[in-house]
Parts: C-alpha cells; sequence; structure tokens
C-alpha cells in the first residue's frame, strides 16, 4: 500500500493502491455513465414490453406489439405477390406478340429478365451474354434452336442434352476418333468449311483442296449442317457460314471439333424456374440479339 | 533458458516430452491411413525437438538459488518473440486471401491454397497465433509485476507456452490438410481441442497459484480481465467443442448440437470468443501498459471495477445477434440485442477510463509512437464497440448481415484495437524485459505505427463503402417488384474496394514486419540498460519464496 496523494493534474486523491507503480484516482463514476446505464436499460425495457423477449417455462413472453418474425416473412411476401400479381397475371394471359408489343408489359420483363439472367444465365453465358467456347453468344443473333421467344421457352424448360425426358438433344459424332474420316479428309474439309465463312481462303492454290472437301462434307456433314451449310435450328446444328463459332474458327479449332465431335450441355430450368419466369427470360434473351436476329426462315 | 530450469522440473519436462512423443507415435500409427496420421507427426516430431533441446542439458548443475528472488521471464520472452512469428503468418495469409476475392486466380486451382483453406488459417493464426501468444506473454509479465510475486513454478509456464503453440501449428495445418469441424474460430478438429484443454487448465490452475501468492492487498483490475479471459475461453471451448469423432483413427468428428441449436451455441461461443478473448485480455494488457507507459495513474478505479463486471455479465447475453433473422426464435434474437445495447455502456466507460488516464499525458502521446498505439487502440476500441452495439440492433443488421461491412467491423476490431495494443504493450515491455535502454530505434515504432495507422484505415474504409453498396443493392427492388441487381452485379461492385482492402492489409503486413526487425535488433544489437531502474524490477521477497525452492 502506498499513501493515498493528491495527482497534481486533476485533483483528484489516489486510492492508495500501488501496482509496481500504477497508481489508481478515487474519481467518483461519472454521472454521464450512470446516465446511459438508465437509458440503454428503459430502452431494453420499452423493446422486452413490446416484442418477444423473455422465455417461460414452456413459452415467451409475446410482446405487446403481436408482432413475431415468420408472421412478418409471410406477411411481406404476400404483400409482394399481390403487387406483381397485376401485372404477372397480364404476362401469363398474353402471347408472345401481345406481350411484345405491350410497351409497359415489356418494360417489366426487360427489368425482371435482366436480373432473372444475371442470377440464373450468366455464370456460363456471361454477364452480358456473350458466351465464351462452348457456351453460345447470345447476342451475335446467331441462334443454334432458334432465336424466337417459343424457341428459347423450350431450351430453356428443357435444356440441350440434359437431364429432362424431352431434352433437346444433339451431338456431333467424333468422325477422327471413331474412325469415319482419316486426317488428310479431315483437313480437307475443315478446310472447306473455313473456306465458306472466309472467302479469302479460295484461290485457284486451293481449289483441289476445297473440292476434296465440299465432298467429304456432301457425305458426312449436310444431314445436319444442310447443303448450303446454313444449320438446322430443329437439330440444333450451327451454321457454318458465318463468323460466330460456338468451339472456335481457328483451323486447328475446327479440326479438333470435327476429329472428337461435341455435345454440349445445359440443364432444364422447368423445376428450378416458374412458367412466368421462364417466360420472362424467354423474352429477354430474345430482344439480346437487337435487331439482327435470326427467325426460323434461316433453318431449311 | 532450459538451465534455469531444476533437475526436477527437468527431469519432469522430459517425462512429459517422452510421453507426447509416444502419443505423436500413436496417432501417426493409428492415423496413418487418413489425415491425423500427419498430425501425429507433427506431434511427434514438434516433442522430438524438445526433448533434445532438455535432454542436451538435463545433467547440467542447479541453477542459482537467487534466480527465485527475481520474476520468471523467459517464457514471456518466448511467447513475444513467437507472437510476432505470428502475425507476420497470419497477416500474410490475410492479404494472400484478401488478394485472391480481387484476384481469384491466386488460389492457383490447388486445394489446399483455395479460400476456404485459407482463410481460416489467417483468423487462427492472427487470433490465436498471434493474439494468443501475447495474451499469455504478456499476462505472465502484467501479473507478476502487479502481484509483486514470481510466477508460482517454472515448468508449467512453459508447457502453456509450448502446448498452446503446438495446439496452433495443429489447427492450422489441418486447415491446409482440409481438416475442420467448420465452426467459424473453432475449426480445430477434437483432438487438437483436447489438447488445448489440458494447455488451457494448466494456463489458469499457473495463473490462480501465482495470484494466491501476490503480496498486494488487492487483485488489479489487469488481472481481473486476464483471469476472465483464461476462465471464460476455457468454459466455451470446452461446451462449444462437444464432439463425437468417427473414429479415434481419423481427424473426422461431428458435434453433438444440431440445427438451431448448433448455430446458437457456435455464436454464444463465437460471440464470447470475441468479448473474453479480443477484448478482456487485451483490457487486461490496457490496464497495466497504459498507464506505465504515459506514467498517469488510473483516471478512475470505480470505473475499471464497474465496466469489467458490466463487460463480462453483458457479452454472455449478446451472441445471438449473430442470428438475426433466422431460424433462430425472436424472443432470443431481442435479448441478444438488447444486451448488446446496453454493453454499449461498460464499454465506452473503459474506453473513456483509458483516454481520461491520458490527461497531463497527451504530450507524451505526441512525441511517443509507443503510446500512441495504446491511444488509439483506446479509440478503435470505442469506435468498434459503438459500431458492434449499433450492428447489433435488427434492423441495422438487416442491412449489414452478410455484407462486408462485418468484416469491416471485425477488422476495426482485430487491426484498429487488438493489434495496436500489442504493439503497443510490446514495444513498451520488450526492453524492460530484455533490460535495455529502450528499443533499437524509435523511428522504427513511428514508421509501423503510420504504416499500421494506414493500412487500418484504408481497410476498414474499403469495408464500410463495400458493406453499405452490398447491402443496399441485395434489397433494391425495382418497380416491377423484383430485386434490381443480380448477385454477380453485386460482386462485381465490390471489386475495387477488394483491391483496396488487400492494399490496406499489405500495409498493415509492412508494419508488422518492420516492428519484427525492430524487435530482432533491440535483442541481438541494443545495449543493456544497467541504471538502478532497471535492477529494481523485482518482486517482494516473502513467504512464497521458500515454498517455491522447495516445489
Amino acid at each position: 500500500m502506498a499513501a493515498i496523494e493528491r495527482d497534481p493534474v486533476t485533483g483528484r486523491l489516489t486510492t492508495g493502491h500501488d501496482w509496481n507503480g500504477i497508481a489508481e484516482l478515487d474519481t467518483p463514476i461519472p454521472k454521464v455513465v450512470i446516465f446511459f446505464l438508465v437509458v440503454t436499460f428503459l430502452f431494453s425495457l420499452v423493446w422486452w414490453i413490446l416484442m418477444p423477449a423473455w422465455p417461460l417455462i414452456t413459452t415467451y413472453t409475446r410482446g405487446a406489439l403481436g408482432i413475431d418474425q415468420r408472421t412478418e416473412v409471410e406477411e411481406s411476401i404476400e404483400a409482394a405477390n399481390a403487387a406483381r400479381s397485376i401485372w404477372l397475371s397480364d404476362l401469363a394471359a398474353k402471347d408472345w406478340s401481345q406481350i411484345q408489343a405491350d410497351g409497359t408489359l415489356m418494360a417489366k420483363v426487360k427489368e425482371t429478365g435482366h436480373r432473372l439472367f444475371g442470377d440464373n444465365c450468366a455464370v456460363c453465358h456471361g454477364a452480358s451474354g456473350t458466351g465464351g467456347p462452348g457456351f453460345p453468344d447470345l447476342t451475335d443473333g446467331d441462334w443454334i434452336w432458334g432465336g424466337d421467344p417459343d424457341a428459347i421457352a423450350q431450351t430453356l424448360r428443357v435444356g440441350v442434352n440434359s437431364a429432362a425426358e424431352d431434352t433437346r438433344t444433339s451431338q456431333m459424332p467424333a468422325f477422327g476418333r471413331d474412325g469415319v474420316l482419316d486426317r488428310a479428309q479431315i483437313s480437307d474439309v475443315a478446310y472447306y468449311v473455313r473456306s465458306l465463312s472466309d472467302p479469302s481462303l479460295a484461290t485457284p492454290e486451293t481449289a483441289d483442296r476445297i473440292a476434296k472437301g465440299k465432298e467429304v462434307f456432301a457425305a458426312n456433314c449436310v444431314s445436319c449442317h444442310g447443303e448450303d451449310a446454313r444449320g438446322n435450328v430443329d437439330l440444333g446444328a450451327p451454321n457454318l457460314t458465318d463468323s460466330h463459332w460456338l468451339y472456335g474458327g481457328s483451323a486447328s479449332q475446327i479440326v479438333t471439333t470435327i476429329f472428337g465431335g461435341r455435345m454440349g450441355h445445359m440443364p432444364t430450368w422447368e423445376a428450378r424456374l416458374a412458367p412466368e419466369e421462364i417466360k420472362m427470360l424467354a423474352l429477354y434473351v430474345a430482344t439480346m440479339g437487337g435487331e439482327t436476329q435470326f427467325t426460323g426462315e434461316q433453318s431449311q | 533458458m532450459i538451465r534455469q530450469l531444476t533437475s526436477g522440473e527437468r527431469r519432469s519436462a522430459a517425462t512429459i516430452l517422452v510421453a507426447l512423443v509416444i502419443v505423436g507415435l500413436a496417432m501417426a500409427a493409428a492415423g496413418r491411413a487418413d489425415t491425423l496420421g500427419v498430425h501425429g507427426a507433427i506431434v511427434f516430431l514438434y516433442s522430438l525437438v524438445l526433448l533434445f533441446l532438455v535432454l542436451s542439458v538435463i545433467f547440467d548443475p542447479e541453477p542459482e538459488p537467487s534466480r527465485l528472488s527475481q520474476y520468471y521471464d523467459d517464457p514471456s520472452k518466448v511467447g513475444i518473440v513467437l507472437t510476432m512469428i505470428w502475425a507476420i503468418f497470419g497477416m500474410g495469409v490475410g492479404v494472400w486471401v484478401a488478394a485472391q476475392l480481387a484476384w481469384p486466380e491466386l488460389a492457383f486451382d490447388a486445394a489446399w491454397s483455395s479460400f476456404g483453406r485459407l482463410r481460416p488459417a489467417h483468423t487462427t493464426g492472427v487470433i490465436f497465433g498471434f493474439g494468443g501468444n501475447a495474451l499469455i506473454a504478456t499476462s505472465f509479465h502484467v501479473l507478476q509485476r502487479t502481484s509483486r510475486a514470481r510466477l508460482a513454478d517454472q515448468l508449467s509456464p512453459w508447457f502453456v507456452v509450448f502446448g498452446y503453440n503446438l495446439f496452433c501449428i495443429l489447427a492450422v495445418s489441418g486447415y491446409f490438410m482440409g481438416i475442420t469441424q467448420s465452426k467459424e474460430y473453432a475449426e480445430a478438429e477434437w483432438y487438437a481441442d483436447i489438447w488445448l484443454v489440458v494447455v488451457w487448465v494448466t494456463y489458469f490452475v499457473l495463473f490462480i497459484r501465482t495470484l494466491a501468492r501476490r503480496k498486494e492487498p488487492h487483485i488489479y483490475v489487469a488481472n481481473w480481465y486476464y483471469m476472465a479471459f483464461i476462465l471464460v475461453v476455457a468454459v466455451l471451448h470446452i461446451v462449444n467443442n462437444i464432439a463425437v469423432p468417427v473414429s479415434l483413427t481419423g481427424a473426422k468428428s461431428y458435434s453433438i448440437y444440431s440445427g438451431v441449436q448448433d448455430a446458437m451455441v457456435q455464436w454464444w461461443y463465437g460471440h464470447n470468443a470475441v468479448a473474453f478473448f479480443l477484448t478482456a485480455g487485451f483490457l487486461g494488457m490496457l490496464y497495466y501498459y497504459l498507464p506505465k507507459r504515459a506514467e498517469r495513474p488510473i483516471f478512475s478505479y470505480r470505473l475499471s471495477i464497474i465496466s469489467f463486471w458490466g463487460i463480462t455479465f453483458f457479452y454472455m447475453w449478446a451472441g445471438s445477434h449473430h442470428l438475426h433473422y433466422t431460424a433462430l426464435p425472436h424472443w432470443v434474437q431481442t435479448l441478444g440485442m438488447t444486451f448488446s445495447v446496453m454493453l454499449l455502456v461498460p464499454s465506452w466507460a473503459s474506453a473513456g477510463n483509458a483516454l481520461a488516464t491520458l490527461n497531463g499525458a497527451w504530450h507524451k502521446v505526441r512525441d511517443d509512437a509507443t503510446l500512441r498505439f495504446i491511444m488509439v487502440a483506446s479509440v478503435f476500441y470505442g469506435l468498434t464497440t459503438f459500431e458492434g452495439s449499433f450492428l447489433a440492433i435488427r434492423p441495422v443488421n438487416g442491412l449489414s448481415h452478410y455484407t462486408d461491412w462485418t468484416v469491416g467491423h471485425v477488422h476495426a476490431g482485430a487491426l484498429g484495437w487488438v493489434a495496436f495494443i500489442t504493439f503497443g504493450s510490446l514495444y513498451s515491455v520488450i526492453p524492460w524485459l530484455w533490460k535495455k535502454k529502450a528499443m533499437y530505434s524509435a523511428r522504427l515504432v513511428e514508421v509501423h505505427f503510420w504504416l499500421a495507422l494506414m493500412g487500418t484505415i484504408i481497410y476498414v474504409f474499403a469495408m464500410w463503402n463495400s458493406g453499405i453498396l452490398q447491402g443496399l443493392m441485395w434489397r433494391t427492388y425495382n418497380d416491377s417488384g423484383t430485386l434490381a441487381f443480380s448477385f454477380l452485379e453485386t460482386v462485381i461492385a465490390m471489386h475495387p474496394y477488394y483491391i483496396a482492402r488487400a492494399f490496406g492489409g499489405l500495409l498493415f503486413l509492412a508494419g508488422a514486419i518492420v516492428g519484427t526487425y525492430n524487435l530482432y535488433m533491440t535483442i541481438r544489437y541494443t545495449p543493456e540498460d544497467a541504471t538502478e531502474k532497471a535492477a529494481g524490477d523485482l518482486p517482494v521477497p516473502g513467504r512464497g519464496e521458500a515454498v517455491a525452492a522447495g516445489e
């Protein structure tokens, strides 16, 4: 114990304790501390009276306001659904062209579709829908399974090569690995396919090679991609005459595709999205390609 | 250092280590088909190295009896060096994991370096490795000085320091291998948890025995805080980690709690780990090193006492505020929220008591970066506890929960409060323990201070911005009644803040590296202080010593 002293700075007395040179002042507890203890306690008291708060043996105090978080959530979901039901029922009742003609309804479809796309589709197709290797670009106007809302809605519902029973199915055979075509044939047909979208490849020197490739193409590829190689949206066979390539358009990428085949996958969304959500997404995705979108007449 | 142990203590140490070597071998053999085997090998090697160190001096002569009239500081010195090693490890992993959020490629496609494994390595490295070692080292120092008594024996402090670090190594190495019981801040598996109980009980017994030898009539408030830290952490750790191992030869176990009970027990643990590990223990530090460094009396003895009991009482109720708007019954949430609000008063009373103690010493705060570390820690303690009570209010939590705001809040506490008070305390205690006049370089302390302060401010501001932005984006509806933003858009909006956060963390890490260099240079190259003041740092001789000599 040290002697009780007066601290020259504050004028307070010390307690007389000495802890390895540390002294303590005998300052009373500031009134503001007591004040705020009382204030926070009163706040708590009011909250306890109003809200569910204290446990009893088999139940708990329910609170004067009768609020419970479960009923609160249910009520707010109900209110939100009621607010949306006005235009959602409109959406369900109208057909594609009626909706597309209704500017106010389409504004809501685009707003909601944008969010639905971000949360469900962007993982593969990219935030702006431009896709990537193996994942189609939805903005280029080139549609593998058709670009009108009805076709898109069907793709969303059943997916491609998915687990759904009525899934869209498409597979490109592995012409090289399965021994259907030899190396020279693959090389020739790849060159021919490239020449369809890049006329600069067709020169007098390569005429022979292109002719051979065209022969291979006629024998092996036209059943899906068509005689003019413009593809077939009923079979999910891509158009090979444009500059959009699902798996890449370089010589080596095309050879890889022909050699090993391709079988893309898109899940079925029927169980995960509500029918009106699929409807909105189909309408939204149909607008992503802008004015240049292909329609049914592209398939033969 | 081991020569300071009596031959009896050296034999006891060797016996314990031989037992641990056998345990390690048994774990390695039984768990050879599992990751447990790797941990067996770590236990084996760790105790084997220590065993060799002990055996190398086992037949050396007995230490001088005069040592018993001095404080026993060797375990504190080792603890301080380990504190800084863990600081660099834990904060280094923190910077890495922060950078991964901005640039995910930094996971390098490996399992061990994925975010989910690095993140607990960061939190355990800083909370338990850095914070825990700092608490143990300073608690031994403060306890002896404020009790004017030497530690009760010489073996158990070493058992605590090395046993505790073995736990930390098992925990962190386990996360890299994918060993986790998936409880936040309690990820270590059952065998590591059992080991920590043994270590922690030894720590508590040592603390109480030393306290019982005190030559002062009362127990200083710092020791109340340290004692609450040790006792409550033991209770929390045991209750939260009760689990059933799948097999004694495997690392995996399952908690005995499930569903919302599991969540409640976890957050009762989690929030009181904040309260008693990251608050009470470090308030113990504050209450010793602040008045010592400022050379000022504590502003109010009464305020320290009521704050202590206020903090310990209110914190116990607050954990459920981590589970607002969940399956937890509404009434439990109400209690958690209201007690969190009341908790603000004793928290601010402590912060105020600390700052008011500096009255009459503000010129020292201006000139002395070490004292400034402690001052800024008190300010951040006040800020963080205010923010904590605010975030615990249910509607506020509706905005902040699951966002980066929580991360910012935690780091305002962990960087601004815990790490600042630790660095301030270490810069105070290092020259005292190693009997040096001062740190090797006061300028480097100054550099560390500004790096740490800039890092903390950049970090916290980045997370406030990103957290509030994130919370608002998650809840914004458009006119159609749908959420305006997809989740992906909210992630893209976070990117600049994540870069800023990683940069803030990098500055903080750089400060810790400067501090470690300063520590090294102080220990190795700074001349000893031969003045009377350094020589007078001795316990009061008395009845305790006769007992100690016979122990």
